[in-house]
């Protein structure tokens, strides 16, 4: 199939970007919507200008390294990461817009690639149990009800790619950081530290430049692994009976 | 001191084969002797302590966040040292031990089913075809149970049973149910358990984080490593960090094939350079192909995926008896024109032979002209996943509830529907045994470059059992890694370096000149080019079944390209900025290295051996056949300098504990 991509071009974080056109010919429909973007970049590489910098790396849809606005729909019109979307949702003629995440959280560093490092700093400010190696009791000493095990798996499943803050009107990462609130809550490991994980997690959140959540759920419409909404009801009463608490 | 010895065919003089020296033995200095079950013991015992005072005044880098080392940056940041960690993705929680699927081996014996610290370590011996240290495996199946303790501590969610304890499962056709998992993606909640630990610790400002930072040289200053230099991926800029030691944890060489499971950005410069350094290379030719992989599906692909093995305890595998029928509707082929050649060869374990069987079996298949699937280059690459009976015997519901999500993930990438159509898989390039030579201490050949995970060539032997991966990389950076280091580092601090010591300056200098060097060529072609023609020479000659004369070709083929690499890439872009061409083209560059001692590895080692098999070592009925008197050793190789040869170092195997058997499936 023959298309229109109309791409970011952005050279640097403080230089000014803009839309570029670029015609592809005889794509595969078995092609995945990254290795189309392969042979642009070859082709632009052969006529001497400069590949477009994009992010990725397992290239199967679990290390969240890939994410981009593709028509408007973080990570494109199906459920999935980038990489696993493939040329036969689009058809013959179609111009498709692509254009990194954007939130002011996550700083444009060149063309299509951002910088999520904010998320990082975000499970430094609590998502984790704090157990040093070597001072874990016995696996089975702590018997987990199956039901909450399986809930915590759901909420783990995040692969942290940023597509929920991508595709919020507000920018707010409430479903990235609802998920590690209830993945760690809903076990007997994460209690003791349940209040001051909430706490000190929306604080950084805040000051990050994540927005806040108005209960839209285009968040979890975009997520690649379907984290649902109720995430982030979690977060909220954890946060209020943390506070409630004098955390 | 090297010696070098000839035979009646070497047509170069003083080289073996007329491609390498022969050098001294080496031995493995560290591990104790005595019962195996209390070596470990005593070499923590034996090894020197750090007074918890004295932790923050030693350094340690640490390169590669996946289990290996965001295990090992966490512990030691835990323990009070001063950790510098680098990754080259945008956070350390994309390392590439997240895709692993399947699970993780612990010898905890929670199903009562028999298992054993020492049945662990005989069936990992055993599955490595003997071409392990017994010491390493044993101490690996012993703190095995250690690692699920920790990792439930840290919040993993492990799969559950109703009673709130943990579920185990059989894999990898042993007889015991061992392997603890998180559906299909325990890799993820494992290195998500790391990475969290890691972020802790940066948070306590034990640890120092260096995301989109690429290590691409190890500085070695009085025959010790004391840092390296690495380029920020987002200015360029040219970074040189100091230690008193240094750990690479930075995964597998699989990319080497080009096409493999290993993610796009996994590559061997950390490790290749330490080789350059001095640092030994221990086997490289040893690479295991995963037989359950989604087939290549044109010119454009860019990576393969891998589905778990678990798919063959109830698909079956066939391809057409007739090379005719290849084209046809698999629905439309009648039973007694399909041939299930596992079943018919290995009548015993059927569909369930190990890996490096059903990968080869596949490509024999193939090979005869009766594969399945589009056609790539002259031939046919796939063999049919079938799962027709089972849908019949267990319903849609029951297959799709065991197997919902890799069926879906199947359908999604080749937009057919497995539970309408047979599966098409080939196997894939998925894991190197391989790595840089450590002792038991994980130390390399250079003093002060410690190699975790994936990354040395230590545990697994000639072939790596499912489900042991998490459990070495997570081993070593946990609880092996911590105790070694210390013994290593309670002789520092180490003289004070500063970035004008000569040694320093001329590994900065040789990263500048080789940046410098790749911009300017500015040739015809780019590196992906390079990169899949490479791919192409090791895949065909040095991938499931090698010969001495297509390695030989091999070895003249790769010669010819990095030469012509060197004279006509093209890299496009400038130094001071985020130039993904210029980090490939590194990349390849030492991938073109690497991959001809692969071939002269495989060459030299002339018997079949777990994931190596040579054509010209197999039985009657075409099985592996390895010659034990000959090659039960270690090939730890020196880099014999730019324009020489390498040079052969061999570590002897003893087996006290553990007989040596051919394997036979039969």
């Amino acid at each position: 199939m023959n298309l229109t991509l109309k791409i970011w071009r952005q050279a640097g974080p403080t230089t000014k970007g803009e839309m570029v056109t670029y015609p592809v010919t005889e794509i595969s429909e078995d092609m995945s919507f990254l290795e189309m973007l392969d042979v642009l970049n070859e082709q632009l590489n052969a006529r001497g200008e400069e590949p477009i910098a994009f992010d990725s790396d397992c290239r199967e849809g679990i290390c969240g390294m890939c994410g981009l606005m593709i028509s408007g729909k973080a990570h494109g019109p199906e459920v999935t990461t980038t990489c696993q979307l493939h040329m036969r949702s689009f058809s013959d003629g179609d111009e498709i817009t692509v254009e990194p995440w954007r939130a002011d959280a996550f700083p444009v560093i060149k063309d299509l690639v951002v910088d999520r490092s904010s998320f990082d700093r975000i499970i430094q400010a609590g998502g984790f149990i704090s157990a040093n190696t070597g001072s874990a009791p016995e696996a089975h000493s702590v018997p987990v009800p199956k039901d909450k095990a399986d809930r915590a798996f759901m909420a783990a499943a995040c692969i942290g790619c940023g597509a929920c803050v991508a595709a919020c009107p507000n920018a707010s990462g409430m479903l990235f950081m609802g998920a590690k609130i209830t993945h760690l809550g809903e076990l007997p490991q994460g209690q003791p530290e349940r209040d001051a994980r909430v706490v000190n997690m929306v604080s950084q959140h805040d000051h990050e430049g994540f927005g806040g959540c108005t209960n839209i759920g285009e968040c979890s419409s975009a997520c690649p692994k379907e984290i649902p909404l109720d995430v982030i009801n979690q977060l909220n009463k954890d946060l209020r009976g943390a506070l409630m608490r004098g955390e | 001191m090297t010696t070098t010895s000839t035979t009646p065919d070497s047509p170069l003089p003083g080289l073996v084969h007329g491609l390498y020296a022969e050098g001294e033995p080496i031995r493995d200095t560290k591990a104790p002797t005595g019962p195996i079950d209390r070596r470990w013991n005593t070499r923590k015992f034996e090894a020197s302590l750090v007074n918890p005072a004295n932790r923050r005044k030693l350094s340690v880098i640490i390169v590669g966040t996946g289990l290996a080392g965001g295990a090992a940056a966490a512990t030691l940041g835990e323990a009070g040292y001063n950790v510098k960690s680098f990754c080259y993705q945008d956070s350390p929680r994309r390392a590439h031990s997240i895709a692993a699927q399947g699970g993780i081996n612990a010898a905890k014996n929670y199903k009562e089913d028999g298992d054993s610290v020492y049945r662990l370590f005989y069936d990992t011996v055993k599955g490595g075809d003997y071409r392990s240290r017994e010491s390493n495996v044993y101490r690996l199946a012993e703190v095995s149970t250690n690692i699920i303790d920790q990792c439930v501590a840290q919040g993993v969610p492990f799969a559950r049973e109703y009673g709130g304890l943990l579920d185990n499962r059989s894999f990898g056709g042993v007889q015991v149910s061992r392997t603890f998992y998180a559906r299909g993606q325990t890799g993820q909640q494992l290195l998500i358990g790391a990475y969290q630990a890691l972020e802790r610790q940066v948070a306590a400002g034990t640890v120092e984080m260096f995301n989109r930072h690429e290590m691409l040289e190890v500085v070695v200053v009085d025959g010790k490593a004391r840092g390296i230099i690495a380029r920020d991926l987002v200015t360029g800029e040219i970074e040189t960090h100091l230690a008193d030691a240094v750990v690479l944890a930075s995964g597998g060489y699989g990319n080497v094939f080009y096409l493999s499971t290993n993610a796009m950005g996994s590559n061997v410069t950390a490790t290749w350079r330490a080789h350059r350094k001095g640092a030994y290379f221990g086997n490289p030719c040893y690479t295991q192909i995963h037989p359950t992989c989604i087939p290549v599906a044109g010119e454009h692909q860019s990576k393969l995926t891998l589905m778990s093995e678990s798919l063959r305890n109830d698909g079956r595998i066939w391809v057409p008896k007739n090379a005719a029928d290849c084209e046809k509707d698999p629905r439309e082929i009648p039973e007694e024109d399909r041939d299930y050649y596992l079943e018919r060869i290995y009548p015993s374990f059927g569909n369930l032979v190990p890996r490096d069987i059903a990968s080869r079996q596949a490509k024999n298949v193939c090979d005869e002209g009766r594969g399945v699937g589009p056609k790539v280059g002259d031939f046919r690459r796939g063999v049919y996943l079938d799962f027709t009976d089972a849908l019949k015997r267990m319903s849609a519901e029951a297959v799709a509830e065991k197997y919902g999500n890799l069926l879906d993930m199947y359908q999604r990438i080749t937009g057919e529907n497995p539970y309408e159509v047979p599966m098409r898989i080939y196997p894939a390039v998925h894991y190197t045994m391989g790595g840089l030579w450590v002792d038991y201490d994980l130390q390399s050949s250079i003093p002060g470059l410690f190699v975790t995970g994936e990354a040395n060539f230590s545990d697994h032997g000639a072939n790596r059992l499912g489900a042991s991966a998490l459990m070495q990389g997570l081993a070593d950076g946990y609880f092996v890694l911590p105790h070694t280091i210390r013994d290593y580092l309670a002789k520092g601090p180490f003289d004070k370096l500063d970035e004008s010591h000569e040694a320093v300056a001329e590994a900065r200098a040789s990263v500048d000149a080789r940046v410098a060097k790749l911009l300017s060529i500015n040739g015809d072609r780019s590196v992906d080019s390079f990169h899949k023609e490479l791919g192409n020479i090791m895949w065909e000659y040095c991938g499931m079944e090698r010969s001495e004369e297509g390695l030989r070709k091999a070895i003249d083929l790769i010669r010819g390209l990095r030469d012509e690499f060197w004279r006509n890439v093209k890299v496009l872009g400038a130094a001071d900025t985020l130039n993904q061409s210029l980090e490939k083209a590194g990349r390849v560059a030492d991938f073109l290295e690497l991959g001809e001692l692969m071939c002269i590895d495989a060459l030299h080692r002339r018997e079949s051996c777990g994931g190596h098999f040579r054509a010209e070592s197999q039985t009657e009925d075409g099985e592996a056949l390895r010659h034990d008197d000959e090659f039960a050793y270690v090939a730890a190789w020196e880099w014999g300098g730019q324009d020489g040869a390498p040079v052969l170092h061999k570590e002897d195997l003893v087996y006290e504990f553990v007989e040596l058997k051919q394997r036979s499936y039969k």
